[in-house]
């Protein structure tokens, strides 16, 4: 088991090795991915009930809430590739954590805008100072704190390195941001309607739901695998196995 | 003397020569205070609500002004490449780095916000928790702050770049200190508050030297 | 300048250990500096390291003191890996950079108090005696702003003096020297090299007969 495990290691770290394993892999991400959001998005859109409360407005919960996970969970999946390039200086995690950032961060943008779309129905205007929101609005400040560092210093190690260090950094402090932007928000605004949290849900409003976060779980696997395939092609343009690959049409494999 | 006492002792020592390095940040903390009743509104109850806020982020961006230069002029000067090859702890060096900048910014600091929070007509019982919500948090901005100021030292407009990597790490320290003010004005119970930044504090103490000492490794490998 | 008297019996140090570097490889940028390249430095040598600008001098200087750990291969000093015991090691190698770690708010006297503050058996009358060594006599108490660039650099090199290090490791000492500082300089590496100590040395300067000398030469890869 070790064993295996560490043979995974050492193929993992390998940019040849993880180029051909992707381009196998990548339809069993890009399929599925296009027929959660398809099948999400019509059953969410059409066919759910509409809130009681809200009424249709509501709906837009199927693209807030998937982007809103996805931008926390990236970040941490970032500094986890970070983590493994500064210990183990596995030159594959750095770029797998330079690809996320950006997709990370576009996500984490979209929950924002449709926060805002959505607030105008709910509050009756585009900001609210809510708590999700806000830590929402910080987590995006260190997305774009680490793509700076990640772009900032004049070797790509050392950048990569450096956005690495922030990326933790930052990890030990989400959860201290989550918790006293919280804190802070209760003792301004009691008794606002947070946008995500609901009693119960509906199960006909849930199913949609869960379908569309593990659509945009397989967008982002895909995205990130296009990525970090791109930044391997680059950084081993000089090798011979991506020569023979440009030479071969269309890089059939 | 081990080296990390001797670096203490150094850079106070070039603090007192160059009184602007420390007095600066001091003179803008002041101006930015006097900003606000100018934008504002003058009227001292009105002042006196947003004092609390006003004087804890005037406090944090004049921190961030004196940051720049925490660690700049030893790199390029060769004093952090000495560092490390005297075999010394990079993390024991870190936190005394952190205490230097301390000890130039967030001390004096402490001391002045007192008098400054006068002109901003803070409530007389929010004195002591000003005080202490500054002794406790201007540290952790020291710390975390070093953090910053060790990632972008080899960059070239760092200034800017430490800024935007820094300030959503302070958001928490700006909650609870501003928090313990106003509660204190209001006259409600704010321990609570100076609680969490105690515990941040030793959070701080313990972990960010390591990734400062990891951030300062960056900008010797060439 | 007057020679130290320090210096003049010979093998001061005793017990020196080898340093040796194994199958060290080093690429920057996609670019291979030097690859599988072995160096045993012994005591009594004086090693030169040479080659055109950009061949990895300074890169194979630093990566032997310690400083720089992104290359393939081991360095070992007493048998075991430098990153290991490099407290010990540390202590036991002095290293001179091209950035001289002055800080030119402070005196020479200040400075070399504070580079030496790692060895506290170095007295302080051995500091005056050092910048006396190096015709700083009556600049002690002068900031190094006011000092020439080769003031300067003497200040750095003053080191040599008074640091009790078996192992010198100097990256382009001869920067900014006029003649005489030239002369001194080449003497001092002929006394410590007699006197049972080991230099490993980068310099574009031919240094004149020390018999011990032998030159290593960094070709440039494509």
């Amino acid at each position: 088991m070790w064993e295996a495990l560490k043979r995974l290691y050492h193929r993992m770290g390998s940019p040849k090795w993880f180029y051909e394993i992707s381009t196998r892999w990548l339809p069993w991400f890009a399929i599925p991915a296009g027929l959660c959001l398809i099948v999400g998005t019509v059953w969410g859109l059409a066919f759910a009930p509409a809130d009681y409360q809200q009424g249709n407005s509501f709906r837009i919960i199927y693209i807030h809430v998937p982007a809103a996970l996805l931008a926390q969970s990236a970040f941490a999946m970032m500094a986890m590739a970070g983590a493994v390039f500064l210990i183990w200086r596995m030159k594959m995690a750095a770029w797998v954590a330079a690809s996320i950032a950006p997709i990370g961060a576009s996500f984490c943008f979209l929950a924002l805008i449709t926060g805002a779309i959505w607030g105008k129905p709910t509050w009756g205007t585009w900001w609210v100072w809510d708590a999700r929101l806000t830590s929402m609005l910080l987590l995006l400040f260190l997305y774009f704190g680490v793509m700076a560092l990640q772009q900032a210093m004049d070797t790509e190690d050392n950048s990569a390195k450096a956005g690495a260090i922030l990326s933790l950094v930052g990890l030990v402090n989400i959860p201290i941001i989550k918790y006293s932007v919280d804190w802070w928000n209760t003792l301004h605004q009691p008794a606002t309607l947070t946008l995500t949290e609901k009693p119960a849900m509906a199960t006909e409003m849930l199913i949609p739901l869960l379908i569309m976060i593990a659509g945009f779980y397989l967008l982002f696997a895909t995205l990130v695998f296009l990525r970090t395939r791109n930044k391997i092609l680059w950084h081993e343009r000089k090798k011979s196995w991506v020569n023979k690959l440009i030479q071969t049409p269309a890089g059939r494999s | 003397m081990s080296l990390v006492t001797a670096t203490i002792k150094r850079d106070l020592v070039i603090a007192a020569r160059n009184p602007g390095e420390w007095l600066n940040p001091l003179m803008f903390f002041l101006m930015v205070l006097a900003l606000f009743p100018l934008a504002v509104d003058p009227d001292p109850n009105f002042l006196a609500k947003i004092a609390a806020g006003v004087v804890w982020v005037a406090a944090l961006l004049s921190t961030l002004l004196s940051l720049d230069s925490l660690f700049k002029a030893d790199v390029e000067d060769g004093t952090l490449e000495q560092w490390l090859a005297s075999g010394e702890s990079l993390y024991a060096m870190a936190l005394g780095k952190a205490f230097t900048h301390w000890c130039i910014s967030g001390l004096p600091l402490t001391i002045v916000a007192p008098l400054l929070a006068l002109m901003m007509n803070l409530p007389e019982n929010a004195y002591s928790a000003l005080f202490f919500s500054l002794l406790l948090g201007t540290p952790i901005l020291s710390l975390l702050g070093a953090v910053g100021a060790a990632l972008t030292a080899g960059v070239r407009s760092g200034g800017l770049l430490l800024s935007l990597v820094i300030l959503p790490l302070y958001t928490p320290i700006l909650i609870f200190g501003a928090s313990a003010v106003y509660h204190a004005g209001i006259e409600m119970e704010y321990l609570g508050q100076l609680g969490f930044l105690a515990s941040f504090l030793c959070m701080a103490m313990t972990l960010t030297p390591f990734a400062v000492a990891g951030a300062l490794k960056l900008n010797l490998s060439r | 300048m007057t020679p130290s008297a320090s210096l003049e019996q010979s093998n001061r140090f005793t017990h020196f250990c080898d340093l040796i570097a194994h199958n060290v490889s080093c690429e920057r940028d996609d670019r291979i500096l030097f690859e599988n390249l072995s160096l045993t430095v012994q005591k009594g040598d004086l090693i030169q390291l040479v080659g055109p600008n950009g061949a990895g001098k300074t890169t194979l200087l630093r990566l032997m003191a310690g400083l720089n750990q992104d290359f393939q291969g081991e360095v070992h000093w007493h048998g075991e890996n430098i990153q290991r015991c490099y407290q010990d090691y540390a202590r036991q190698r002095l290293y001179i950079g091209h950035l001289s770690a002055i800080k030119k708010v402070l005196t020479p006297l200040e400075n070399l108090r504070w580079f030496v503050s790692s060895w506290p058996e170095v007295k302080e009358a051995d500091l005056w005696q050092a910048l006396a060594d190096v015709t700083l006599a009556g600049y002690e108490d002068v900031p190094c702003q006011q000092l020439s660039a080769g003031q300067q650099r003497r200040v750095a090199l003053a080191r040599l003096l008074v640091t009790p290090t078996p192992l010198w490791i100097l990256d382009e000492p001869f920067t900014a020297l006029d003649k005489e500082g030239v002369a001194w300089l080449e003497d001092q590496l002929a006394r410590h090299v007699a006197a049972g100590g080991t230099v490993l040395i980068t310099s574009h300067h031919a240094l004149s007969d020390i018999p011990a000398l032998r030159y290593i030469e960094l070709g440039m890869h494509k």
